[in-house]
């Protein structure tokens, strides 16, 4: 049973599993907790037996059943003493979203969705297994793992600014190339600049509220305007990535004497050689997702400069919402080194800190929470409440209520697109197959699990956007 | 005996892969986790990959060996049919000698219904349990992440 601490903040208490070192701490209301599944409480549980965690397990209101930790999932550890684990990571290394803004608006860009969703559809290739249209060359590839975005935009993918405008400024330090398997370079050379399938998706969206004029114009955005966000990750390279290291680990459980109650959770102690080495894997396989964000991007401008020459698409923001990072937190008033796991959990920092971009570092992060297919996604910005309750955390999206198999079931890919043509929206996709596993039904409304963590002021929100035409796997 | 059976999971796909030999458990897993993303049945089975593992115990061998079908279907952009597996005991621990059989990927007949992009190691189990009549049933219960 879960204890309430306060509105939106439940407990799981220690008694719910043996091992537990922390309690665990879940961020949601009343309403959506009455749609997590008994197993994401017990895998929250799960994370709070892994050695070194500090203050709490925790779970983002959009939380649902992973494997390992689940998803919406946040866990910090100790620098002496505490793990890295791939289960707080996941396969997707670096799933993420950027945001571009135009200066365009809806009265403009509508008549000419088809036409632009085609080509972007026809320019970023899309679908399982699909193939970039660039080839890297096996250096190309080391600097992709290295420098991400930075690589991308000194190859003549985008502009400076975009760097400026990325979490990270578009790289992670600390990828390690030697550590990224030959398989991993295999899947991932031929995969660069594309989208993936799945819940993966580009889209062209109109921002149809604002809730804070003074963040929204900072943040560029105002009502009408058009804007398109990208949803995609490492692809194949962060996916073997982590599959390699997932075995390292195991036999790391078995060398370093760690009892673990899920085998996802595989982890190494901070500072040993295992540790080290998934750590640089897994910066390398962040780096390759913001070299693919951005080299989309560029995509993306090419396929609006055929359609509206001149327009200009700006980066509002790009940020991980699959990653482990080092950062700085207050522990009980003191300032300690943790290392940061967020598994469909974005992070949210509140203002001041140094790791926001200079553009925006005042106000607090942008954080962005896409939609699933159909349905609005929120700009937010990171809040004082992040800080002190979620080591700078938010949710990530509007979380799964519905299992793919029932999904399947029930929506026809076809009735998916017409039902989305019908509230003028466009879809293109490889297969109308892919369309029912993601058809709106199946997540939980966004507009709940926002509510939840603008009340917290975890992140304020600051516009909503609503799709008006979306490219598929 | 059930060879296939798929599990209610939220967000990924969970099967149990039963079979009378651990070979045939091997076999019919492979095949449970090609169904996740196509039908088997639009696959000709015109080209033969061998495959090669040692592990260091069943449990590995397993996971790699599902690991290897999903690391050559996405290189050699194949989709798979049949699925052929002999596995002995060795000093160091298990060896599989495989062949999965099937062809390259044609958009035009191939159409997926998913993209599996690894196999977890959640809930990952393979046991033998006793079955009426004195045989042995081999069971692997796998979670992909799609």
């Amino acid at each position: 049973m879960l204890n309430r601490v306060d509105d939106n903040i439940f407990e799981v208490p220690m008694g719910h599993q043996k091992g537990m070192r922390v309690p665990g701490r879940i961020f949601i209301s009343d309403k959506l907790l009455t749609q997590v599944e008994p197993g994401t409480i017990d895998q929250v549980a799960n994370v709070a037996t892994l050695p070194g965690i500090v203050k709490y397990s925790m779970a983002m209101p959009d939380a649902h059943l992973g494997y390992g930790f689940p998803i919406g999932g946040v866990a910090a550890f100790r620098e002496d003493g505490g793990v890295i684990s791939p289960g707080g990571v996941g396969f997707d290394i670096n799933c993420g979203v950027r945001m571009l803004r135009t200066d365009l608006f809806a009265k403009d860009a509508v008549p000419m969705i088809s036409s632009l969703v085609d080509d972007l559809f026809h320019d970023v290739p899309s679908g399982v297994g699909a193939k970039g249209r660039l080839r890297v060359s096996e250096h190309e590839l080391d600097e992709v793992f290295t420098r991400g975005a930075a690589w991308a935009v000194e190859a003549g993918y985008g502009v400076p600014e975009d760097l400026e405008h990325c979490e990270e400024n578009g790289f992670m330090e600390g990828g390690k190339p030697d550590q990224v398997s030959l398989k991993a370079r295999k899947r991932g050379r031929p995969q660069l600049g594309t989208l993936g399938s799945g819940n993966h998706f580009l889209e062209i969206q109109r921002v149809d509220r604002i809730f804070d004029d003074g963040l929204a114009r900072r943040f560029g955005l105002s009502e009408g305007q058009i804007t398109v966000m990208i949803h995609c990750g490492s692809r194949g390279a962060g996916h073997q990535i982590c599959t390699d290291h997932l075995q390292v680990l195991s036999r790391a459980v078995r060398k370093y004497g760690i009892e673990l109650p899920d085998k996802q959770l595989a982890c190494a102690p901070l500072g040993t050689p295992e540790a080290e080495s998934y750590f640089g894997a897994m910066a390398a396989a962040a780096n390759y997702a913001w070299a693919n964000r951005q080299i989309i991007s560029a995509w993306t401008r090419e396929v609006f400069e055929r359609h509206f020459p001149g327009a200009s698409l700006d980066l509002v923001y790009d940020i991980a919402h699959n990653v482990a990072k080092v950062e700085e937190h207050s522990v009980d008033g003191t300032m300690e080194r943790l290392v940061v796991h967020r598994k469909g959990a974005t992070r949210a920092f509140g203002p001041g800190r140094r790791e926001i971009p200079q553009a925006y570092r005042d106000l607090g992060q942008p954080v962005i929470i896409p939609g699933s297919m159909g349905t609005p996604s929120y700009v937010l910005c990171g809040g004082e409440g992040a800080m002190r309750l979620t080591f700078g955390s938010a949710c990530h999206g509007a979380g799964r209520i519905m299992s793919r198999t029932q999904a399947k079931k029930i929506y026809g890919g076809s009735e998916v697109k017409e039902a989305l043509m019908r509230r003028g929206i466009k879809v293109m996709a490889t297969h109308p197959k892919m369309l029912s596993e993601e058809a709106p039904e199946v997540y939980k409304p966004s507009d709940e699990v926002v509510e939840v963590v603008d009340q917290l002021n975890i992140a304020r929100k600051v516009a909503r956007v609503v799709p008006l035409g979306v490219s598929k796997g | 005996m059930k060879a296939i059976e798929y599990l209610e999971h939220t967000a990924d796909v969970k099967f149990r892969a039963r079979g009378r030999s651990l070979e045939e458990a091997f076999e019919n897993a492979g095949l449970a986790m090609l169904t996740a993303m196509i039908d088997p049945a639009t696959v000709r089975a015109e080209e033969t990959w061998p495959l090669e593992i040692e592990a260091e115990s069943l449990e590995a061998l397993l996971y790699d060996w599902l690991s290897e079908i999903l690391y050559l279907f996405e290189v050699e952009l194949a989709a798979f049919s049949i699925f052929e597996v002999e596995i002995e005991e060795v000093e160091a621990g298990w060896r599989l000698s495989g062949r999965i059989r099937g062809e390259r990927v044609d958009p035009e007949r191939h159409f997926f219904d998913t993209e599996v992009k690894a196999v977890t190691l959640h809930q990952f189990e393979i046991k033998k349990e006793a079955a009426d009549g004195g045989d042995e049933i081999w069971t692997a219960q796998v979670v992909l992440d799609v």
